[in-house]
């Protein structure tokens, strides 16, 4: 755990990383997906434990993504089982795979771009809302006291990933930054248990990097676990407690960040790839 | 401040509106207001599935015409025989039937939403103009329950009971103005409680991004369903209320030029706004009567409507009403204006920055 | 028994007319991505032209059929480039308002200029029908079938053969690929909106004469095309082919044993039971558009 690159991101790491006996959240088990004669992932076993920070890794087409759209159920498994704290996922919907606390976000920037700041998130707190249509219809005033208590919901969240002074503009006038965190506050709206982020930071400069991982650290602080794909290896070496490996499909490692970075078979695969690149 | 304004207007709105008939007293025009009150309800109705969820629905006037015919004939009362069994509906209360026709449009609508929600786009429309199609084949071919090209006539008038003034007879102009005019404040009411709730707030999400929607948990086809029911129910209010003033229906109320009509005025005032059907429901409402002022043949006013939406899709792709604020903007130069409407929400005034 | 041979002989004849309205509506769906309400009044105007050719003019029957199909294309060719090129990569709705707008402008035209009576057509067949056995068929009904086969058999070969055909494959394959590859994507899509107008205008000027010619004929010609297409999968052109002649034989048998009323409703009955049990249409191979 001390390996890690950098000695700030070390601690954020350390802030609440669970023992290696913490229960198991996600187990995902011999999951293989098809697309046609494609094999986009083999048989792919891993776990993540509550409350932990775990990334995904691997070179481009490694499976990360088609992987993630498994679990969220954008993508039907050809095989294999994934179950989030005892309850099968396979099969579901994605949105009933949110109403079991899993929750993503989408590799390439996904906002609702013709509303507000604020109005993303309220409809991120769609399965925190408790409105029945015909109270909607009628006026009820529990409808109204529901309302005003969401909208202090969607503030909290905003205050969390620091885009309060944004609240009113829409979505498509901010910063590729900001959006990124506008994703991170919609997914947080829907109150997830397990937090699924799909390259949260690319395409970020390093200091709105460095913003995000400290995001990154507070929403730890919730209790969320969080289930990462990233290509940053310095994010990435800094937040994670656990790192899994692919490569075509396959995991060839897996384990804390400093056995990985020392793991022959991953250099050779991913990082010996990117050194060789960078030094030749 | 904004939201004393704009309660403000609409309050003088409201207030025009109802003591317009005591010193309008040109009673065709007055008609004329009736009906395109009728047609605004259709399109505020028709608002809700293609401005909000952004389903194009064109067999909306398919519940129109439900509402129409089942209002009528609950009222009337019937007999047909289905495998030579004799059924017999014995005619009921006027206000009784409405009520059955709202219900029965809205189970259409349930059941359409059902079906057709699993594909969308050019196959959703094409599901509603065929569902239109049927309905109006039917109302055309089952001469025992719709008299079929006969039409249905002297359809009753509707009777209500005012507390202390006993029984009005919603019947000619004035009575029926006030009634259409209710029945258009309760819609746009119930539409915008739905936009500026958890409900509308998931068809705006589906239409503004269905993955991401669905990724916070939003379950699409029932939101779309809902948005399909309560739109059926409100077109089939609305063909109720016009088949009790018209008191006569015929097939031609399913036609394709109505469902037209309704889409020309949502996309015309503004589709995914408020006031945008009923600004585009007053245009097209009476703009036929001033083109009949000039002696225009009916084809070449549907060749207006038609050279009209061509012209809109190029040239003002979302509506006056959206064009206007936008203009109103900038003329007063504010910025940090308030949310845009299709979810506008009020900003508590201490969480301003 | 021999009534049933007499609406299946019926079916076949009317399904191949069914079928060029539908390849020419999957066409353009299919390569254009437009959702054509413009194709009815099309077929409208092609069985107009047969009437004022034949009937006004006087000209011989097989020039005024060839004269209305190529001024079909032209009309198919003129409202794409004036109406549809400019709103190149605008989405589904949008195009199809905009084909809404142009199609009622259109039929109001064609009832302003034509009045709302309803014209037939004479044509130069004899009028005894051809007995065989038990069923038998006007000498007509037999020409339509022979014509339209042939349109049919010309379109794949067009398809199949050509240079043309080969950028309209492409383009359906992949738009983006096609036009990086130097297809000149313009020129395929004002091709395709011609080549399915002009099949659209052959139905009108071939039924023209079997029925009889009204404006409000392009509205069912627009809804059953719709039916067709839905029933092959959109996009897919021997879908359409088989779809054409289910949908013919629905109607048939639908204005034969249950009423004659509910003929026209039968497509989309069958629309709406398609839908339930397979959404992609029978034939599909490409995936439904979102």
């Amino acid at each position: 755990m001390s390996a890690t690159l950098t000695p700030s991101s070390a601690a954020v790491a350390a802030t609440a990383a669970p023992g290696p006996d913490a229960a198991v959240a996600l187990a995902v088990t011999g999951l293989s997906i098809r697309f046609g004669g494609l094999t986009a992932v083999e048989d792919m076993t891993f776990e993540v434990r509550e409350g932990e920070v775990l990334s995904l890794i691997g070179p481009n087409g490694a499976g990360k993504t088609s992987a993630f759209n498994a679990i969220t159920g954008y993508i039907h498994a050809s095989s294999g089982s994934i179950v989030y704290r005892g309850a099968p996922l396979v099969g579901l919907k994605p949105n009933q795979i949110a109403e079991h606390g899993v929750v993503r976000t989408f590799q390439k920037t996904s906002v609702f771009n013709g509303l507000t700041v604020l109005d993303n998130v309220m409809v991120g707190l769609h399965r925190r809302a408790k409105q029945h249509p015909l109270a909607i219809m009628l006026g009820l005033p529990g409808v109204r006291r529901d309302e005003a208590r969401l909208r202090d919901l969607a503030w909290e969240i905003l205050d969390l990933v620091g885009l309060r002074a944004r609240a009113e503009e829409t979505a498509v006038s901010l910063s590729y930054g900001e959006l990124r965190l506008l994703e991170v506050a919609i997914a947080l709206a829907a109150e997830p248990t397990l937090l699924l982020l799909d390259e949260p930071v690319s395409g970020m400069n390093p200091a709105e990097t460095g913003a995000f991982m400290a995001l990154l650290a507070r929403i730890r602080t919730r209790g969320i676990t969080v289930l990462l794909v990233e290509h940053d290896m310095k994010m990435v070496m800094g937040v994670s407690d656990r790192i899994v490996c692919l490569n075509q499909g396959r995991i060839i490692a897996d384990g804390p960040p400093a056995a990985i970075q020392s793991d022959p078979q991953v250099i050779r695969a991913y990082l010996g790839e990117r050194y060789v690149r960078a030094r030749g | 401040m904004s939201r004393a304004v704009s309660l403000a207007s609409s309050v003088a709105w409201v207030g025009f509106l109802v003591t317009l008939p005591l010193w309008m007293d040109n009673l065709y025009f007055l008609h004329v207001l009736i009906i395109a009150g009728i047609f605004i309800v259709a399109a505020m109705s028709l608002n809700l599935l293609l401005g909000y969820t952004g389903q194009l629905s064109l067999g909306h006037v398919a519940f129109f015409g439900i509402g129409a015919y089942a209002s009528s004939l609950c009222s009337l009362g019937f007999e047909i025989h289905v495998l030579d069994v004799p059924i017999t509906l014995a005619p009921k209360p006027v206000w009784f039937s409405m009520l059955v026709a709202v219900t029965f449009a809205g189970l259409c609508g349930w059941f359409i939403g059902k079906i057709s929600f699993k594909v969308r786009g050019a196959y959703f429309v094409i599901v509603s103009v065929s569902f239109a199609e049927v309905t109006r084949l039917v109302a055309l071919n089952w001469l025992e329950l719709t008299q079929g090209p006969m039409a249905l006539n002297n359809i009753p008038f509707l009777k209500f009971w005012f507390p202390g003034i006993g029984d009005v007879d919603i019947l000619g102009k004035v009575p029926n103005y006030y009634l259409v005019l209710g029945v258009a404040i309760v819609t746009y009411v119930i539409i915008r409680r739905l936009v500026h709730s958890r409900a509308g707030r998931a068809m705006i999400a589906l239409r503004e991004n269905e993955p991401l929607a669905t990724s916070v948990g939003i379950d699409v086809t029932r939101f779309l369903v809902l948005a399909t029911v309560v739109s059926a129910a409100l077109a089939g209010l609305a063909g109720a209320v016009y088949a009790h003033y018209v008191r006569i229906v015929d097939p031609d109320v399913f036609l394709f030029i109505y469902t037209v009509t309704m889409v020309i005025m949502v996309i015309t005032g503004g589709k995914g706004t408020l006031a945008g059907p009923i600004v585009g429901g007053l245009i097209f409402g009476i703009l036929p009567e001033v083109l009949r002022g000039f002696e225009v043949k009916p084809e070449l006013q549907w060749i207006v409507y038609g050279v009209l939406m061509i012209l809109i899709v190029y040239f003002l792709p979302d509506g006056i009403v959206p064009a206007v604020r936008d203009a109103w903007k900038r003329w007063t130069g504010r910025t940090g204006a308030p949310p845009a409407e299709p979810t506008g929400t009020a900003v508590p005034a201490e969480a301003r920055p | 028994m021999d009534q049933l041979l007499q609406h299946a002989l019926n079916a076949m004849i009317l399904g191949g007319t069914y079928a060029l309205l539908g390849i020419g509506l999957t066409l353009i769906f299919g390569i254009m991505r437009v959702v054509n309400f413009t194709h009815g009044e099309v077929y409208a105007f092609g069985a107009y032209m047969m009437y004022m050719f034949v009937m006004l003019i006087g000209a011989n029957f097989i020039v005024s059929l060839v004269l209305a199909v190529v001024l079909g294309v032209m009309l198919g060719a003129l409202i794409e480039i004036v109406l549809l090129r400019r709103l190149r990569g605008a989405d589904i709705d949008t195009t199809m308002l905009v084909m809404i707008g142009a199609g009622i402008a259109m039929q109001n035209s064609e009832q302003l200029v034509w009045s709302g009576v309803a014209k037939s057509i004479n044509s130069p067949f004899p009028s005894a029908p051809l007995v065989m056995g038990a069923v038998s068929v006007s000498w007509t009904r037999l020409f339509v079938f022979a014509v339209a086969v042939v349109l049919i058999a010309a379109t794949y070969a067009l398809i199949q053969k050509t240079r043309l055909g080969k950028s309209m494959r492409a383009t359906f394959q992949d738009r983006e690929a096609a036009a990086l590859m130097g297809v000149r994507i313009d020129r395929v899509h004002t091709a395709t909106f011609a080549l399915g107008s002009g099949l659209a205008a052959a139905a009108g000027a071939l039924l023209g004469p079997v029925f009889v010619v009204y404006p409000t004929i392009g509205d069912l010609a627009s809804l059953k095309a719709f039916a067709i297409v839905i029933l092959g999968g959109l996009g897919s052109i021997p879908g359409a082919t088989i779809g054409g002649f289910i949908l013919a034989f629905m109607e048939e048998l639908g204005a034969g044993y249950v009423s004659s009323g509910y003929r026209d409703a039968m497509g989309f009955l069958l629309i709406i039971v398609i839908l339930l049990v397979k959404p992609t249409g029978l034939f599909a191979r490409k995936e439904r558009i979102g």
